[in-house]
């Protein structure tokens, strides 16, 4: 190398290095960093006690450590080896997985006719549907709760689910990703024959997989922490779901926090696996990609 | 194959009528082109013909039968479409046999019927790949491809090729041409492109706030145009119009420019018309019919278009590419008389 190049070259880091410097050291970037930083710990820090504290024994539940003094595996022995743990789970996911599959067909199905089809009173049933979003759930359950009575729903899997069965907020979120879709597409397929069932099932539904994930991820993960109508709605220990199920370890005395909380991480398991399963849908975007935009 | 009527069609979106009254006859197996600006309303014809809009009054007849009531399956017909909306689920094998699904053939004639028309298109290789792996071109060709396979009786193009680049567009229209030569099949094609138009057209559609202008062969309605609208719009560039008055022997186009050619009709205020390839620069001995100062050049290669300013007006002269006046020069232009139209300058209609 000659004594120019190694000038030039040196010159070029002793430039190079204070910008560097400058980059990392931003006071934006500092302030931004810290309030992340500060963000994930206070989402993750409820989900590490929670776990913390399944690896407990009784007398340390108090103890706010996060490293047990004495970590032990008896509270998933006992909470396994209680049968009523299986009872529980199985109804969570019957009534989980139900209501995921029956809000995910008939949102989508009221959405894609909302938004691709033309007929009177469209604007009003739009609206109908989007305003019963703004009556809180409170609300709502004690007509539901005299409706399952007098339809004798009370203390059966349909008394728990009906509720869940259709939503609002997934007809919306349905009807406007179909807006995404082109008539276009719509249209070839009513040339090449399909039905309109067939047109909304084989080439308008493949086209909004995210929407779908998503609307998927939502209803599940509210089905499967639903607490307070399956509470009110059985009374019967053979037909509790899982959050309910777990307020079975307080007893009047006590609260066995350490039981509750290695039920609440066992129960997170399927929500976990619902998300690592329907999240890559999400984030493979296909509407565009058979359209020259 | 079938031939395709249409008679005094309308179409209304509430109390707007867009098609008023559309007469026509297409030819079976005939290759004819609607072309119009936008919203002349040929794009609305063709969704018409192909059953995704109602019809307001008038029929539409594919071969021997009335298809108004029809729904678009019954009717026979393919469409390709200008996003080509092909599906991006899908395989190109599974676009391409979509079309099948509700046909009664048996698996392996489906499939023997989709490796034909892979085969006349050139897509064997790309059967098994996604849209998303493939080019704008290789795109539009799995959508006719998908229009193929059914073996409609008509084919419908809106606006096929709009999407796609300059070299592309001029590849895929020789394409689609040379396939209407080998299938033989009855082809409506609608597009903005009057290059595209005059190209691929046995006979050209032109329309116009919901009326037909013309119909004719390119050759007609590039020769003899019906009125001042047909004689702008085909053509590239448009044809020079001047206004002026019947005067004598003549038309007068201003206090001192006067044309020496007049048309066999009475009517006083008249409009000549000249295409820019009929004017050339004026030679010794030749008749001048223009003055003016050259203002811009555009050169394309083997030929250059020069803006002559007149005073009055403006005319657009095509030229030689690598010989041709200046900017700022002076330049007398010439025509052959038979080449200079006439159009009346109030109706716009054509004087013969």
């Amino acid at each position: 190398m000659s004594q120019t190049e190694i000038k030039a070259s040196s010159a070029t880091l002793d430039r190079a290095a204070p910008y560097a410097f400058k980059k990392t050291m931003k006071p934006s970037t500092i302030i931004r960093w810290t309030l992340l930083f500060m963000g994930g710990i206070l989402m993750i820090m409820p989900i590490v006690y929670l776990l913390s504290t399944s690896f407990k024994w009784s007398h340390e539940i108090y103890n706010l450590q996060i490293i047990p003094d004495e970590p032990t595996l008896d509270n998933y022995s006992f909470v396994l080896e209680d049968g009523r743990f299986y009872n529980w789970f199985f109804n969570s996911l019957i009534v989980a997985v139900s209501t995921t599959v029956s809000a995910v067909i008939f949102d989508s199905l009221v959405g894609y006719t909302l938004c691709k089809f033309k007929f009177k009173g469209k604007t009003f049933v739009f609206i109908a549907i989007l305003s019963t979003l703004m009556i809180p759930t409170e609300m709502l359950i004690i007509p539901w709760y005299t409706m399952a009575v007098e339809f004798g729903w009370i203390n059966s899997y349909w008394g728990i689910m009906f509720p869940g069965m259709m939503t609002a907020f997934g007809t919306f979120l349905m009807k406007q990703f179909f807006e995404s879709v082109p008539d276009e597409f719509l249209e070839a397929a009513r040339i090449d024959g399909l039905n309109e069932f067939q047109i909304w099932w084989s080439v308008a539904m493949p086209m909004v997989t995210p929407a779908l994930s998503a609307l998927a991820i939502f209803i599940f993960l509210g089905n499967w922490t639903a607490f307070i109508w399956p509470l009110i709605v059985t009374n019967d220990p053979q037909l509790y779901t899982l959050p309910v199920g777990l307020t079975t370890f307080s007893v009047e005395q006590s609260v066995e926090w350490e039981l509750i909380m290695t039920g609440a991480a066992l129960a997170t398991i399927p929500t976990l696996i619902v998300f690592l399963v329907f999240q890559r849908y999400i984030i493979r975007g296909v509407v565009m990609t058979g359209l020259k935009g | 194959m079938a031939n395709v009527i249409l008679k005094k069609l309308t179409k209304a979106y509430g109390k707007t009528e867009v098609l008023h009254g559309i007469d026509l006859d297409v030819k079976d197996g005939e290759f004819v082109v609607f072309v119009g600006p936008s919203g002349c309303g040929k794009s609305t014809t063709l969704r018409l013909l192909a059953g995704l809009e109602e019809v307001t009054s008038g029929e539409i007849y594919i071969g021997d039968n009335m298809v108004n009531n029809l729904e678009p399956k019954e009717r026979n017909i393919a469409m390709v479409f200008q996003n080509y909306a092909i599906y991006p689920h899908m395989s190109v094998r599974k676009n391409i046999g979509f079309g099948l699904r509700t046909s009664k053939l048996s698996k392996a004639d489906r499939e023997k019927r989709i490796d034909e028309v892979a085969e006349i298109l050139s897509m064997t290789d790309l059967l098994e790949r996604r849209p998303s792996q493939l080019s704008g071109g290789q795109r539009q060709r799995v959508a006719i491809g998908r229009a193929m396979v059914r073996d409609p009786s008509v084919f419908l193009f809106d606006e096929p090729l709009s999407n796609l680049d300059a070299q592309l567009r001029t590849q895929m229209r020789l394409e689609i041409k040379k396939l209407h030569q080998d299938i033989g099949t009855t082809i409506i094609f609608v597009t903005h492109d009057q290059v595209e138009a005059m190209t691929l057209a046995d006979r050209i559609v032109i329309m116009k706030d919901g009326h037909i202008q013309q119909v004719g062969t390119p050759n007609e309605v590039y020769q003899t145009p019906k009125n001042m609208f047909v004689a702008q719009f085909i053509g590239a560039p448009s044809m020079n119009m001047l206004a002026g008055q019947l005067d004598g022997d003549g038309i007068k186009l201003n206090q001192s420019v006067k044309i020496l050619a007049r048309p066999k009709s009475d009517t006083k205020d008249v409009s000549i018309g000249i295409r820019p390839n009929a004017l050339r620069i004026a030679e010794e001995g030749d008749e001048v019919l223009f003055e003016g100062t050259v203002s811009i050049i555009e050169p394309l290669g083997a030929e250059a278009l020069i803006y002559v300013n007149l005073g009055y007006a403006e005319v657009i002269a095509t030229v030689h590419g690598y010989v041709h006046p200046k900017p700022g020069e002076k330049v007398k232009l010439t025509a052959v008389k038979e080449e200079i139209h006439f159009f009346d300058s109030h109706s716009g209609d054509a004087i013969y």
